[in-house]
C-alpha cells in the first residue's frame, strides 16, 4: 500500500518551510530512520526521516521549493513492485499520516495564527518616513538592528544560550558569529541568572551588551539582575553609572508550548523604573526599536515575540532609520473607537478593525511601540477623538497595561468617554496545552469585536 | 593559645604605618556609625565591617590603578580602603545630598566610578556575577585590570555564585573571588549551612585555584592578593581567596546576638584582632613608639569627626531628587 510523505512541522510555530534538498530519488529504497531530505524551517534546517519503510514511488515536490505548506504531501512511498497509481486517495492517507506520524503539525491544531500580515495595507499612517522600502521578516529586521550597531560600535556585542554555533534558537543571530567571532557573539551555559548578571557587569565595566534570553520565561531566573542590578543602579549611584545594555528575546506564547513557555511579560517588566521596555509589532518597530535600545544609555528590555518573527513588513531601506521610544504609531485611522495594543496584539487589533469596517464601525488602531515610556498623548488623542476606548493584549488581566491605560484615560479624559474602557487580554490562567483550551485561553480578534460593538452600544 | 611577639624584617615600618592607619580609619568610622545609628541619623539597615579590617587593607595594599572592586551590603570598609572619601560615605550613611549617591544609595548601595568601586549590593550573592562581568570587559577591552569580587559566607551558598564561578573558568575572567568567612550569615553559622565548609576548594569542580588564608593578618592577605593577582594579570583565569576572619558587631545594628556567646568573641578580639596585631608588630619590634602611634590615633578620630559634622551638615537631598538619575 502506498503511503504519503507529508511536509512536517518542525518547530512549534511552523507553518510552513522550504525543501532544501531531498537525500533520495524516486525508485530508492528506503528504511525507517533514514534521512529522506533537509527541510528548513522558521528555526532551522532540519533533516527529515523516514517513519515508514518502502520504495519512493515518487517526489511530489521538488527540492528548492519553498512556502511548502505543512501537511502537504511531498513524496509517494509505495512497496516493494507496487507503482504510485495504486495508492489510494490522498485526503484519506493524509488524515491516516497526520495521526499516525506528527500529531502536532496538523493546522488545525496549531493555535489560531494571527491574521495574515497586513504589512502595507495597515502602515501608511505609521511614522515611517519618506524613503525607499524593502520587505523583510521581523526576524531579519531584528539580525540586521544589531549587525549594523555591531558593526558601528566595537564595545556592543551578543551573549546568550544558542546564540552563535547553533546560529540562534530561533535563527535571530544567524551569521553573526561568522561576521563578529566568538569573541563579540558568547554562547553562554545554560545559566540565566548567572550570564544576566555578568552582561550587567559587563555593561558597567565599559561595554554595550545585548544579552538574548532564550525566550523571556527563562528570565525569571535573572530577573532579580534585570530589575535590582541594572534598573536600580543609575538612581542608587546617585547618577554616577548606569546599565547600557539591551535584554532581549521572545515574549508570550508561541503555540502549544503549555504554561511554563507562553507567558506575556509586558506589565511586569513595564512596572519598573528605571528601564525602557519595548515590545515591536512590525519589522520596521523590530529594527528601528532594536537599534534605538542599543544605543540607549539605559537598560532596555526588548520584548519580541515568536509568532511574528517569519511575517513580512516593510522597512525603510535608510541606514539610519531608527524608531524613537515614547512614540506610538497609528496603523488605522478611524473615528468610532480606539484599539490600543503593541507587539502581537496589534495583528488581533488590526484583523479586529477589518471586521468591524465591514459593519460600518472605522476602529483607529495604536501601536504603543514602547511601553516603558508610553506614549500617553497619542493614545489620549485618539481617545479624546473617538470617545470610546478597548485595549488589545496578550497579558493577565490583573495589573495589565490596559488596566493602567485605563485609569489613565479616567483620569485626563473622563469628560471625553461615552462608555467605559474595555481591557481584551489573556484569560486568567496558566496556559493550557490542550489546542481548543489555548484558543480559548488567548485573546482573539472576535473578543476585540465584540469589546468594540460593547462601548458603541451596537 | 597566647599571643607571641613577631618580627617581621621584611616588612617597613611605614608599610605597616600605613596598614595601621588604614584600619583604623575603618574601626573609628564604623564605631562612629555605629554610634550615628543610635541617635537616629542613620536609618535602615547598616552593616558594621568592625573586626574584619585586614582584608580590605591588605588586598588594596596589592591592586593597582584600574582594578575594580564590588561587594555586599557590609561595604563601608571596602570604600574606605580604596580611597572614597569618609565624608560622602558618611553623609550616604545619613541620607544626605553630600553623600556619595546624593542620599539616595543609602548605606548598602554606594558606588565610586572614580575609585572603580561598583558597589555596595543588598541582594545577597547578586555581586558575583557581576563582579565577573567587570572582569569580562576588562579582558573584552584587552587591558590587565582585575576585579575584586566579595562575598560572604552566606553568599557563598548562593546558586550564581556556582553559575559564575563556571562562566569566570570557562572565559578565563581576570576576577579574584574574596569569600570574606566571618562565621556567620547573619545568624547562621558556617556548620550550621553547609557540610562542606571549605569554601575556598569549592571552584576546584570549575578548575578554578584557591586558597584559605588568614584574613586577621593583614600581611598574610596581601602576600595570598598578590599570588592572586599575578595569576589573574597573567591570563590564568580567576582565583579564590578564602579569607578567615571575624564580625565582633551583629550581623546588622538590630543583630540579639543569640547565636554565638560573649566569650567567643572576646576570644577573638584579644587574641587575634588585626588591629593590635600590627600594633604588636610595630611596638615591639621597635619600629614605632606609642607616641607615634598615638598621633594617628588622634589624627583618625579627626577624620572621622570630621566626616560625621560634614554628615549631619549636609542638607537633604531637595524633593526634587526623587526624579532625577531613573535614567538617562
Amino acid at each position: 500500500m502506498a503511503t504519503e510523505v507529508l511536509m512536517p512541522a518542525l518547530s512549534p510555530t511552523m507553518e510552513e518551510g522550504t525543501l532544501a534538498k531531498w537525500l533520495v530519488e524516486e525508485g530508492d529504497t528506503v528504511k525507517s530512520g533514514q534521512i529522506l531530505a533537509e527541510i528548513e524551517t522558521d528555526k532551522a534546517t532540519m533533516e527529515f526521516e523516514a517513519v515508514d519503510e518502502g520504495v519512493v514511488g515518487k517526489i511530489l515536490v521538488a527540492e528548492g521549493t519553498a512556502g511548502v505548506k505543512v501537511n502537504t504531501p511531498i513524496a509517494v512511498l509505495v512497496e516493494e513492485g507496487e507503482t504510485v497509481s495504486d495508492a489510494p486517495a490522498p485526503a484519506a492517507v493524509a488524515a491516516v499520516a497526520v495521526a499516525a506520524e506528527a500529531p502536532v503539525a496538523s493546522p488545525a491544531v496549531v493555535a489560531a495564527p494571527a491574521p495574515a500580515p497586513v504589512a502595507a495595507k495597515g502602515w501608511p499612517h505609521t511614522d515611517l518616513p519618506e524613503g525607499p522600502t524593502k520587505t523583510m521578516t521581523v526576524r531579519e529586521a531584528l539580525r540586521e538592528a544589531m549587525a549594523e550597531e555591531m558593526r558601528a560600535d566595537p564595545t556592543v556585542f551578543l551573549m546568550g544560550e544558542e546564540v552563535g554555533e547553533y546560529q540562534g534558537a530561533y535563527k535571530i543571530s544567524q551569521g553573526l558569529l561568522d561576521e563578529f567571532g566568538p569573541r563579540r557573539v558568547v554562547d553562554t551555559p545554560i545559566t540565566e541568572i548567572g550570564f544576566a548578571g555578568i552582561g550587567v557587569g559587563a555593561s558597567w565595566g565599559g561595554l554595550k551588551p545585548i544579552v538574548e534570553f532564550m525566550t523571556f520565561n527563562f528570565s525569571m531566573q535573572a530577573m532579580d539582575h534585570i530589575i535590582n542590578s541594572a534598573a536600580k543602579t543609575l538612581y542608587m549611584s546617585g547618577g554616577q553609572m548606569g546599565s547600557p545594555m539591551v535584554f532581549r528575546g521572545p515574549n508570550g506564547a508561541a503555540a502549544r508550548v503549555g504554561a511554563q513557555h507562553s507567558q506575556d511579560f509586558a506589565a511586569w517588566y513595564a512596572a519598573i523604573p528605571g528601564m525602557r521596555v519595548c515590545m515591536p509589532y512590525s519589522a520596521a518597530d523590530a529594527k528601528g526599536l532594536l537599534k534605538t535600545a542599543i544605543r540607549d544609555p539605559n537598560p532596555v528590555v526588548f520584548l519580541e515575540n515568536e509568532i511574528l518573527y517569519g511575517r513580512s513588513f516593510e522597512v525603510p531601506t535608510d541606514p539610519d532609520f531608527t524608531v524613537p521610544f515614547g512614540k506610538a504609531s497609528i496603523l488605522r485611522e478611524g473615528k468610532d473607537v480606539t484599539l490600543v495594543s503593541f507587539g502581537i496584539g496589534c495583528a488581533h487589533a488590526l484583523a479586529a478593525a477589518e471586521e468591524l469596517a465591514k459593519e460600518g464601525v472605522e476602529a483607529e488602531v495604536v501601536n504603543l511601540r514602547t511601553l516603558r515610556p508610553i506614549d500617553y498623548d497619542t493614545v489620549l488623542a485618539s481617545v479624546m477623538k473617538t470617545n470610546r476606548c478597548v485595549t488589545v493584549e496578550e497579558g493577565f488581566p490583573v495589573g495589565s497595561i490596559g488596566d493602567h491605560l485605563a485609569s489613565t484615560i479616567m483620569q485626563k479624559a473622563f469628560d471625553y468617554l461615552d462608555a467605559p474602557v474595555i481591557t481584551c487580554t489573556g484569560k486568567d490562567v496558566p496556559m493550557p496545552y490542550a489546542a481548543n483550551l489555548e484558543k480559548f485561553a488567548l485573546i482573539t480578534p472576535a473578543e476585540v469585536v465584540t469589546a468594540v460593538k460593547s462601548v458603541c452600544y451596537r | 593559645m597566647a599571643k607571641k611577639p613577631e618580627t617581621r624584617p621584611n616588612v617597613s615600618k611605614e608599610e605597616l604605618l600605613k596598614y595601621y592607619r588604614e584600619m583604623l580609619l575603618i574601626r573609628r568610622f564604623e564605631e562612629k556609625a555605629g554610634q550615628l545609628y543610635g541617635m537616629g541619623l542613620i536609618g535602615g539597615f547598616c552593616h558594621l565591617y568592625i573586626g574584619q579590617e585586614a582584608v580590605v587593607v591588605g588586598l588594596e595594599a596589592a591592586t593597582k590603578e584600574g582594578d575594580k572592586r564590588v561587594t555586599s551590603y557590609r561595604d563601608h570598609g571596602h570604600m574606605l580602603a580604596c580611597g572614597m572619601d569618609p565624608k560622602g560615605v558618611m553623609a550616604e550613611l545619613t541620607g544626605r545630598i553630600g553623600g556619595y549617591s546624593k542620599g539616595k544609595g543609602g548605606s548598602m548601595h554606594m558606588f565610586s566610578k572614580e575609585k572603580h568601586f561598583y558597589g555596595g549590593h543588598g541582594i545577597v550573592g547578586a555581586q558575583v556575577p557581576l563582579g565577573a562581568g567587570l572582569a569580562f570587559a576588562d579582558k573584552y577591552l584587552g587591558n590587565d585590570n582585575v576585579t575584586f569580587t566579595y562575598f560572604g559566607d552566606g553568599a557563598a551558598n548562593q546558586g550564581q555564585v556556582y553559575e559564575t564561578y563556571n562562566m569566570a573558568e570557562l572565559w578565563q575572567l581576570p576576577v579574584i573571588f574574596v569569600i570574606e568567612n566571618n562565621g556567620y550569615a547573619m545568624g547562621t553559622s558556617v556548620k550550621r549551612s553547609t557540610k562542606s565548609t571549605t569554601y575556598y576548594g569549592r571552584g576546584l569542580a570549575y578548575g578554578i585555584p584557591g586558597e584559605q588564608v588568614d584574613g586577621m593578618d593583614v600581611l598574610a592577605v596581601k602576600a595570598a592578593g598578590e599570588k592572586a593577582i599575578a595569576h589573574c594579570r597573567a591570563g590564568n583565569g580567576p582565583y579564590i581567596l578564602e579569607m578567615m576572619t571575624y564580625r565582633y558587631r551583629g550581623h546588622s545594628m538590630s543583630d540579639p546576638a543569640k547565636y554565638r556567646t560573649r566569650e567567643e568573641v572576646e576570644k577573638i578580639k584579644t587574641e587575634k584582632d588585626c588591629i593590635e596585631h600590627v600594633r604588636d608588630l610595630l611596638t615591639q619590634g621597635g619600629l614605632a613608639s606609642d607616641e607615634e602611634l598615638k598621633a594617628i590615633d588622634k589624627e583618625i578620630k579627626a577624620i572621622v569627626n570630621e566626616s560625621a559634622e560634614f554628615a549631619k551638615e549636609s542638607p537633604e537631598p531637595d524633593l526634587s531628587e526623587l526624579w532625577t538619575d531613573i535614567t538617562v
